[in-house]
């Protein structure tokens, strides 16, 4: 009979033992303005300690992280960690029976670091021998490892040298408990990190961004993919103290993740997502140093995650807010082309095509399927950018809406005549991401679709080249200064080829 | 089975590549069989073949990045590892996951990595040689773009360019019209021609069958076997094109089948 | 020290039949989640889940099972669409969408346990890795039976778990293997999906108590991949899985109790050993699976080698024969023609003696009438090859020696007959040797 309720006590004394690891220690002063002195300036030494090992790890975890996100390996990190446990039991049994101080830091961390490792080679092993997927290896040695873990724990815990007292901290965290020599561990680890990382800064890069030529170029592609995980489990290992096992994981993956949204270099973003851990992990551990009851693992992680939130919206290359903005833009743009060319084809049955002429809007109403505000919505638009102007009821081109409308007209017609004729071809050898229709298409295509088009008794709108100084009139005007990639500048200069329907 | 001692092949010495015997199985399951062909030095190679034929595997073989069963690849006469200098890869646009965050600058430089020196920062005449490289395709104007922001044509050229600056001897192109503007193409095919003037040799995976006669002048036809392989105007006929998209060659994949099923139920 | 194992039928029995019917809930779902590649999902969910389990605490100000379940599923559902909103809205990898969700809500929960500590009584240690030991002195009265609460509930979720992937066995089988097919023949993969994720949270929730948020995870994931190791076929991978639950609750209760006992400790956590256990078998089905068994692949490559060192056996004294070539067929020659080791030869000669192929004449083989049956085949064979592939394939003839080499070992009658035909029935092969006849069995 081994589970008797007396028995089972000590699990229920460290439970209260465990609250008392996860409240932040600060003294309950009444007078939280002296003590937000205390921090602001420093003057406490060990929170000068905390703070600074707090921002030397979210700085390493940034920089870590970036690389594992690039490489698909988010949640390596996760597993690693959990993998960390069963090491540090080990350890501390270790120490006791031979006779070692069990609660000695390096220690400790030498037992994390050797199952880490272990983890990582049996996910590896798991994914390349049999049929299992990385989700499922990753999580079988989450699981497992943690579960030897714990139970290495629970017989620690009836050990005559007191509970596992440390140990407990390893999973949620204790930043506040964090000690000169602690500080020391975390920065000597993030400063390897730091250095290793931007040493092979170009090689992680090219392994991140295209492993099959790193290996044409005969870089160890094995090699440098350990590198990485080394690095990660390193980071989990002196995370632990900080913001325990489960929550490492949040360092390595949301300031990476956010930094993503500001940028398109990775210098840039390395930089950033260094920045977001630092201070996620500075403001963290100083809000829990401040109030009570708020533990400091979940503080910093808590910061990580405003910052991702901040970042996925305002970002500002891939942030919500301006993806939005953009796809208006190219909404609007899209709608004015149809207008114009629509406009042109209206006024171009009714052989009103002069620039004085003009065309009321009821007569534009019935030749698309737009509803008489949209319509509204876009003629205004259109003449406050002065492609038209616009008087009551009636509508005409400016100089430059009449070019633009030309341009349109001929290019969606030779495009409608190509996809006709080419068909076969037209899939594979257009790109159809350059904006004119000159950079899509073969000159000789062009030529040829051309004399098509006269015979269609179609009249073709001059190949409007010649008026460029229009289109960059018109650019400059729209504030359209192609920031998103949609319209791309063609690789060829803008030559005007004579060619003509007439 | 020969050395490649045979004192005849005296200009054997100096050819960019002399495959011989290989054959390439992934898990046991023969993707090339005994493939073998010489190619001459300041050629344009063309590779054709129908889907499945093992031409992405024949240009990862040479590379050493798949693992071969049998043979032996020589690169200016010696084994890869030791003419990796020489010789410039250009992937399939779509080995490579294009939101990356660098710029097509960066992507450029990467072909220089190796030149730099490991742990070493890229400095400003590589910069100026990556430029040089970009301009030679027609983009470097677009270098600051980030990649995913160029069209399928410029990637395209980026990676060409990539590979470009190493200023190889021997290029090896993994369908580098596939899915190409006109333009680009046109580019690509200048390019090609650039390289032959300058004596250096391109390999090119190929698809349309259309354009092999004025685009190269070497052809080597490919079904799981070297169909035939020779100058343009000698080999690539309607009989050799038969031979490599018709008939299927039921009983090796019925006996590489069975070498399958054998090896699990034994 | 005596292996005493100390078992009592009221406590013990009652933590493993608890133990059982957890980890049978939590496999069930675990099938999906690994076929469906969601496995870090569910671990998320797991860990998620905390925040709804202590906002749930303090409305109803009690452990009360439904307010619990209701907010474990609202936040396991959260949990799959902030992932999958963050991945598509934000253009951020899975993995990474994962990671910021799940950490988030678990320092979220964290932070409100550790807030109301002084109302709630919910343990964050106990959520994290579980106390089943105390399960059995928390019983309810269930027909006038002292049952335990935590067995009543678990059993139910399992009920609830088995009816939904009885019910729904169809959809979620289509589902898992073609979203596309499946939303296009009608059945919404997103409803199923949905529904998936609600049953992991409320079994993650029921879990807790007995196993824990971390060993959840190997309940769900452990034993299921185990069957997927298995197994190609979705129901027995569900039985197997299920089999493989029942053993690792059982096994992994036991020797919570027994191990620590042999090295004078009380009992360890059986939560921690369930999961110890579960990564055994799956050690062992990794290992020894039949055909894609690690340990068996390497058996089949040296069977598979043996038997192909007995056909070059036959073959070279069939040729030996055939060229009446006045050579003694001794053992050492043999060896040293055909570059075999040791031990391989003596294994494979011991083989084909014992199948009367071969026998020792005065130090020579010789081969049997059965021996030059499988000789004569083979080399039958190996001819059909050289013809084919300078026919068909068009290898040069100095060439195509070694590769019908390689295939000739593969080869069966049926194959043999249409070499035979498709190569116009050649009398002999390109090096100019006879093709010998097919030798039919009996």
């Amino acid at each position: 009979m081994s589970a008797t309720p007396a028995e089972c006590a000590p699990s229920l004394e460290s439970q209260s033992f465990a609250f008392e690891s996860l409240v932040a220690v600060s003294e309950q002063t009444t007078n939280v303005w002296s003590q937000l002195q205390r921090l602001l300036f420093l003057q406490d030494y060990n929170t000068r300690v905390v703070l600074f090992g707090a921002a030397m790890l979210g700085g390493a975890a940034g920089v870590v992280g970036v690389f594992t996100l690039l490489r698909k390996r988010a949640l390596m990190g996760d597993a690693i960690s959990h993998a960390t446990l069963p090491g540090i039991t080990i350890s501390f049994l270790a120490a006791s029976i031979w006779g070692f101080d069990e609660k000695s830091l390096p220690l400790l961390l030498v037992g994390a670091t050797v199952t880490g490792l272990l983890g990582v080679s049996t996910i590896l092993l798991l994914r390349g021998l049999t049929k299992l997927k990385e989700d499922t290896s990753l999580s079988i040695v989450l699981s497992v490892f943690f579960g030897a873990g714990i139970a290495l724990l629970g017989i620690i815990q009836q050990m005559p040298k007191g509970h596992a007292a440390g140990l407990e901290s390893f999973i949620l965290g204790k930043t506040a408990s964090m000690v000169v020599s602690d500080a020391q561990l975390i920065a000597a680890a993030s400063i390897t990190c730091l250095a290793g990382c931007s040493l092979l800064f170009k090689e992680l890069k090219l392994l991140c961004f295209d492993e099959n030529f790193a290996g044409s170029r005969g870089y160890p592609i094995v090699k440098l993919d350990l590198i990485l995980m080394a690095s990660v489990v390193v980071i989990s290992i002196v995370g632990l103290q900080a913001v325990g096992l489960i929550m490492v994981v949040a360092l390595l993956v949301t300031p990476a993740a956010s930094s993503r949204f500001w940028t398109d270099d990775l210098t840039k973003m390395t930089l950033i997502s260094a920045g977001i851990g630092m201070f996620s992990g500075v403001i963290g551990a100083a809000v829990s140093a401040l109030y009570p009851r708020l533990p400091s693992g979940a503080m910093i992680v808590l910061f990580c995650a405003t910052c991702f939130m901040i970042s996925m919206t305002l970002g500002v290359k891939r942030g919500l807010l301006v993806r939005s903005l953009r796809r208006l833009k190219i909404n609007r743009s899209i709608g004015r082309q149809h207008f114009l060319r629509t406009m042109y084809e209206v006024m171009e049955q009714k052989q009103q095509l002069g620039l004085e002429q003009s065309i009321t809007i009821n007569d534009l109403l019935p030749a698309r399927s737009w509803s008489k505000n949209r319509l509204a919505t876009i003629v205004s638009r259109s003449a406050r950018e002065e492609w038209i102007t616009r008087i009551h009821q009636e509508v005409r081109f400016t100089k430059k809406g009449r070019f633009e409308a030309e341009r349109l007209t001929r290019e969606h017609r030779l495009w409608e005549l190509f996809l006709i004729h080419h068909a076969d071809i037209a899939p594979t050898r257009v790109d159809r991401e350059a904006d004119h229709i000159e950079h899509v298409l073969e000159p000789e295509i062009v030529a040829e679709l051309e004399l098509l088009l006269i015979e269609d008794q179609r009249e073709l709108p001059q190949s409007p080249h010649g008026f460029d100084h229009w289109k960059q009139t018109d650019d400059s005007k729209n504030g359209n200064q192609k920031p998103n990639g949609n319209q791309k500048p063609s690789a060829e200069p803008p030559v005007s080829r004579a060619r003509t329907g007439k | 089975m020969f050395s490649s001692s045979d004192k005849q092949q005296d200009d054997s010495d100096s050819a960019p590549l002399l495959v011989e015997d290989l054959t390439v199985a992934y898990h046991r399951k023969p993707v090339l069989w005994d493939v073998e062909f010489q190619i001459p030095k300041g050629s344009l190679v063309g590779i054709v073949g129908p889907n499945g034929a093992g031409k992405s595997t024949l240009l990862k073989a040479i590379m050493g990045l798949v693992p071969i069963a049998t043979g032996s690849i020589k690169v200016f006469n010696t084994p890869y590892r030791k003419a990796r200098a020489k010789v410039g890869y250009v992937p399939q646009k779509e080995s490579v996951d294009w939101d990356f965050p660098v710029t097509a600058l960066d992507v450029v430089m990467m072909g220089l990595y190796k030149q730099i020196g490991w742990c070493l920062p890229a400095r400003r005449h590589h910069r100026t040689q990556a430029l040089r490289a970009m301009e030679q395709v027609g983009i470097a104007d677009l270098a600051h773009r980030q990649i995913s922001q160029l069209s399928g044509g410029q990637q395209q050229r980026t990676f060409l360019a990539r590979a470009l600056v190493q200023n190889a001897d021997l290029y090896l192109m993994d369908e580098p019209f596939a899915a190409v503007d006109a333009s680009t193409e046109k580019a690509i095919v200048e390019i090609l021609r650039g390289l032959k003037k300058e004596g250096k040799t391109a390999i090119v995976i190929h698809h349309d069958l259309q354009t092999v006669n004025s685009y190269f002048d070497h052809v080597i036809l490919l079904n799981m076997r070297v169909v035939a392989d020779g100058p343009v105007e000698e080999v690539f006929n309607q009989e050799n094109l038969n031979k490599t998209y018709g008939g299927r060659l039921t009983l090796l994949e019925e006996v590489s089948e069975a070498m399958r099923r054998r090896e699990r139920s034994l | 020290m005596t292996l005493d194992l100390n078992w009592n039928w009221m406590l013990d029995g009652w933590i493993t039949a608890v133990a059982v019917v957890c980890a049978i809930a939590c496999a069930l779902l675990g099938n999906f989640l690994v076929l469906r590649r969601m496995s870090m999902l569910g671990d998320a969910i797991t860990h998620a889940v905390l925040p709804g389990l202590a906002v749930a605490f303090l409305i109803s100000d009690s452990r009360a099972s439904l307010p619990m379940f209701i907010g474990a599923a609202i936040v396991g559902v959260l949990t799959a669409f902030f992932t999958e909103w963050i991945r598509r809205a934000g253009k951020v990898d899975e993995g990474a969408s994962m990671g910021v969700v799940f950490t988030t809500l678990f320092a979220i929960g964290l932070v409100m346990i550790v807030q109301t500590i002084d109302q709630v009584d919910l343990d964050a240690n106990c959520v994290l890795y579980g106390s089943i030991e105390l399960t059995p002195l928390d019983t309810i009265d269930v027909a006038g039976w002292q049952i335990p609460r935590a067995f009543c509930t678990l059993f139910l979720v399992m009920l609830i778990n088995l009816t939904f992937v009885i019910v729904f066995y169809k959809e979620l089988k289509v589902t898992s293997f073609d979203p596309s097919l499946a939303g296009s023949i009608g059945f919404s993969p997103a409803i199923i999906h949905y529904a998936l994720m609600v049953l992991v949270a409320i079994t993650a929730v029921a879990s807790f108590e007995s196993v824990g948020s971390v060993l959840v995870v190997a309940m769900m994931v452990v034993p299921a991949a185990t069957a997927y190791l298995l197994t190609h076929r979705l129901h027995i991978m569900i039985c197997f899985s299920i089999l493989a639950a029942i053993i690792s609750a059982v096994a992994g209760h036991v020797s919570a109790i027994a191990i620590p006992a042999s090295f004078g400790f009380r009992s360890t956590s059986t939560a921690g050993m369930m999961a110890v256990i579960s990564g055994l078998l799956l050690f062992l089905a990794a290992m020894f699976a039949p055909r894609q068994g690690i340990a068996v692949k390497l058996w089949n490559q040296l069977a598979l080698s043996w038997h192909i060192l007995g056909d070059d056996i036959v073959a070279l004294l069939y040729r030996v024969d055939e060229k009446q070539a006045n050579q003694r067929t001794e053992k050492a020659w043999i060896r040293e023609v055909l570059l075999c080791s040791p031990l391989s030869f003596t294994v494979v000669m011991t083989w084909l003696r014992i199948r009367g192929e071969i026998v020792i004449k005065t130090n020579e083989l010789v081969l049997t009438d059965q021996g030059q049956h499988r000789a004569q085949n083979l080399v039958r064979s190996h001819r059909l090859w050289e013809q084919y592939l300078l026919d068909q394939v068009g290898i040069d003839p100095s060439r195509v020696h070694p590769q019908a080499e390689q295939m000739e070992h593969y080869t069966d009658k049926k194959m043999r007959q249409q070499l035979h035909q498709v190569t116009e029935k050649p009398s002999i092969d390109p090096h100019g040797s006879p093709i010998p006849e097919e030798r039919s069995t009996k």
